[in-house]
């Protein structure tokens, strides 16, 4: 087997771990998105990829030619796009409401701050907790 | 007319998602948002009627015969769980309307019924249809809708909730259509049924194996399998009370019956326990998941987050099921699909009940709430005995037919386990009834009335069904039987 005639699915699988690793990696939200939509992308290649079929022309009835290329995995991949730019519309609308509600698009601010929220709730269970044993009295002042 | 029910139920909530929008005024959307969704209803009981009485049904979509054309097809399995989905939207959809002007700001109320239309769609699409490619379209619908849906929570933490289950959803269903793919170039097909054929001819390419895996993982993130449920719990604990419900019964469900379909109607289950250790890695993850899960939702003190956990938990149940590998360990899988959407939607209920009178969804303010909301405590307290699995209730029937089909199998330790399992749910559930009926309130409740009507009755119904079906079981082990026979039968 050829492997650098293969080239285009390599440059898919690099594309796919480059942006699986974006979104893994990075704490800026925005980035992540960014490796999201790269993550995305290289599926399309992959679909554009296996459509074409070498010497063969576009899907398009001509007696000129014998061989076309498949059209299916290209409309497939339409469909995909437009979900991919739906979600990165979505995700990025998320990030703006995230940015108004905390000040922050960085992982780490915005987990301190809730981690600071959780601390708050549960010392105000904790605190009843320990109120637990004085409530007689409380109730007899 | 009855011809086209098949996609009328997918079609039908689609149209009004929009019309909504132009309905504007937020009762009256929510009256339209019921009433379209009690079509689906009606429809998907015809279906299943029709189902049982005359087998399968094969629509073509436009007329185009599969596998060219995009087919839907209604078989037990599915039609028995488009009945589940569009019930539980409907019942839920009586309760929205109350609950949903209290949490949602009112500019968004519309909204809200939009997306919820929007993924019910999705949902009953993904549950109809017979075209993989059709499946991750609904998909991302269903998703992208529920993303919207979780956000319009109150808590400034729905949104990162919601942020974190985009990025983890999209990253499952990119997975999916990956796996889709690779299908596709060594099949040249979409078509389930005709993928059913042609695989066996490339069973030995690495390819095949790939997709087999990119699908599992997809399909497992989804479905929120234990070490990939990290989405989950927040996700349901900060988003609007309806909105969880509606999630918590419905959603994992379908992803349960999309692994369902992936095993046994498109690889087949001698390919699946061949090519994987899959009754290894289901085993090994369900139980740890099972265990994890409970544990760690005896600490929580949100009340709605402790349900999520139980959540993940339950879904380790299904995935046990699913392990076995027998025709007997399916129908638990598909019982325990059902039973728990009825319980977990009553729970979930109750808590909204809740947060519509106090406005929070935390323990300690659920003290002392047991002599105020006698109604609401009492169906929160028969959702948690069923949770247990307590005789008379559904989640008895469940775990009755998990522990059957295990020791048929001849796993007693593993039966054993999930009775022990049983007790950290005991745990759980009794730290709930503690705080509502043994302890002093914390905070001012004397004013707290019971709930409106229009929730206590669509809470009730759930309680009623979760013990007429703990009772009478002729239905859902029936058809639970029957799809499992049918879907071991394609097989054989």
């Amino acid at each position: 087997m050829n492997v650098l005639g293969l080239y285009n699915y390599w440059i898919v699988v690099i594309l796919m771990l480059i942006g699986f690793y974006i979104v893994i990696a990075h704490e800026n939200l925005v980035k992540k998105l960014v490796g999201l939509a790269i993550f995305q992308t290289s599926v399309f290649f992959l679909y554009i990829s296996i459509g074409k079929i070498t010497g063969a022309t576009a899907p398009i009835f001509d007696e000129k030619w014998q061989l076309y290329s498949n059209p299916l995995p290209h409309v497939l991949i339409l469909t995909a796009i437009v979900v991919g730019i739906a979600t990165t519309a979505l995700g990025l609308s998320l990030v703006v409401r995230i940015q108004e509600a905390y000040g922050s698009i960085e992982e780490n601010d915005i987990q301190i701050q809730d981690t600071q929220d959780q601390l708050e709730c549960q010392l105000e269970a904790y605190g009843i907790q320990e109120s637990l044993t004085t409530f007689d009295q409380d109730i007899d002042e | 007319m009855t011809a086209h029910y098949p996609i009328l139920q997918v079609v039908i909530p689609l149209l009004a998602a929009p019309v909504c929008l132009f309905l504007r005024i937020p009762r009256l959307v929510g009256l339209f948002a019921f009433l379209v969704s009690g079509a689906a209803f009606f429809i998907s009981c015809m279906l299943l009627q029709q189902v049982i009485a005359d087998g399968p049904i094969s629509y073509h979509i436009g007329g185009w015969p599969p596998p060219w054309g995009i087919e839907y097809r209604i078989d037990t399995l599915n039609a028995y769980l488009l009945v589940l989905v569009s019930a539980m939207s409907t019942v839920v959809l009586i309760a929205a309307q109350t609950s949903i002007a209290k949490e949602v700001r009112e500019d968004r109320q519309t909204f809200f019924y939009t997306a919820y239309l929007l993924c019910l769609t999705g949902l009953l699409g993904i549950l109809s249809t017979a075209d993989v490619f059709n499946v991750f379209v609904f998909l991302e619908i269903s998703a992208l809708s529920s993303y919207t849906l979780i956000a319009m929570g109150s808590d400034r933490r729905a949104l990162t909730a919601s942020y974190q289950y985009l990025i983890m959803g999209t990253i499952g269903a990119t997975f999916i259509i990956i796996g889709v793919g690779l299908m596709y170039v060594m099949t040249g097909t979409l078509n389930m049924y005709d993928l059913a054929q042609r695989l066996p001819e490339v069973y030995h390419t690495k390819t095949v194996h790939c997709a087999f895996g990119f699908l599992i993982v997809g399909v497992c993130l989804k479905l929120a399998l234990f070490p990939l449920h990290l989405w989950l719990p927040n996700a349901y604990a900060y988003a609007p009370s309806i909105a969880t419900t509606f999630l918590a019964a419905t959603s994992t469900k379908v992803a349960v019956y999309l692994l369902i379909r992936y095993i046994f109607s498109i690889f087949g289950i001698t390919f699946v326990t061949t090519s994987l250790p899959i009754e290894e890695i289901f085993l090994i993850l369900g139980l740890t998941g099972i265990f994890a899960a409970s544990i760690s939702a005896i600490y929580r003190l949100n009340i709605k987050r402790l349900f999520a956990y139980s959540s993940v938990a339950q879904i380790g149940y299904m995935i046990l099921g699913l392990a076995i590998g027998t025709q007997l360990g399916l129908t638990a899988t598909l019982l325990h699909l059902f039973n728990h959407a009825l319980m977990k939607a009553a729970i979930f209920l109750a808590i909204g009940a809740v947060v519509y009178r106090i406005g929070s969804a935390q323990l300690i303010h659920f003290a002392g709430l047991g002599r105020k909301m006698p109604w609401t405590m009492a169906a929160l307290v028969a959702g948690g005995l069923s949770l247990i699995g307590v005789p008379l209730t559904v989640g008895f029937v469940s775990k009755w037919y998990l522990v059957v089909a295990l020791l048929d199998k001849g796993w007693w330790p593993v039966a054993v386990l999930v009775l022990i399992s049983s007790l950290l749910a005991v745990v759980y559930v009794w730290r709930i009834i503690e705080w509502i009926y043994f302890t002093q309130p914390r905070i001012i409740i004397d004013n707290v009335k019971e709930a409106p009507l229009s929730q206590l009755i669509p809470i009730w119904l759930l309680v009623l069904a979760n013990i007429y079906f703990g009772v009478d079981t002729r239905l859902t082990v029936g058809v639970s039987k029957l799809a499992a026979q049918s879907l071991f039968g394609v097989n054989l």
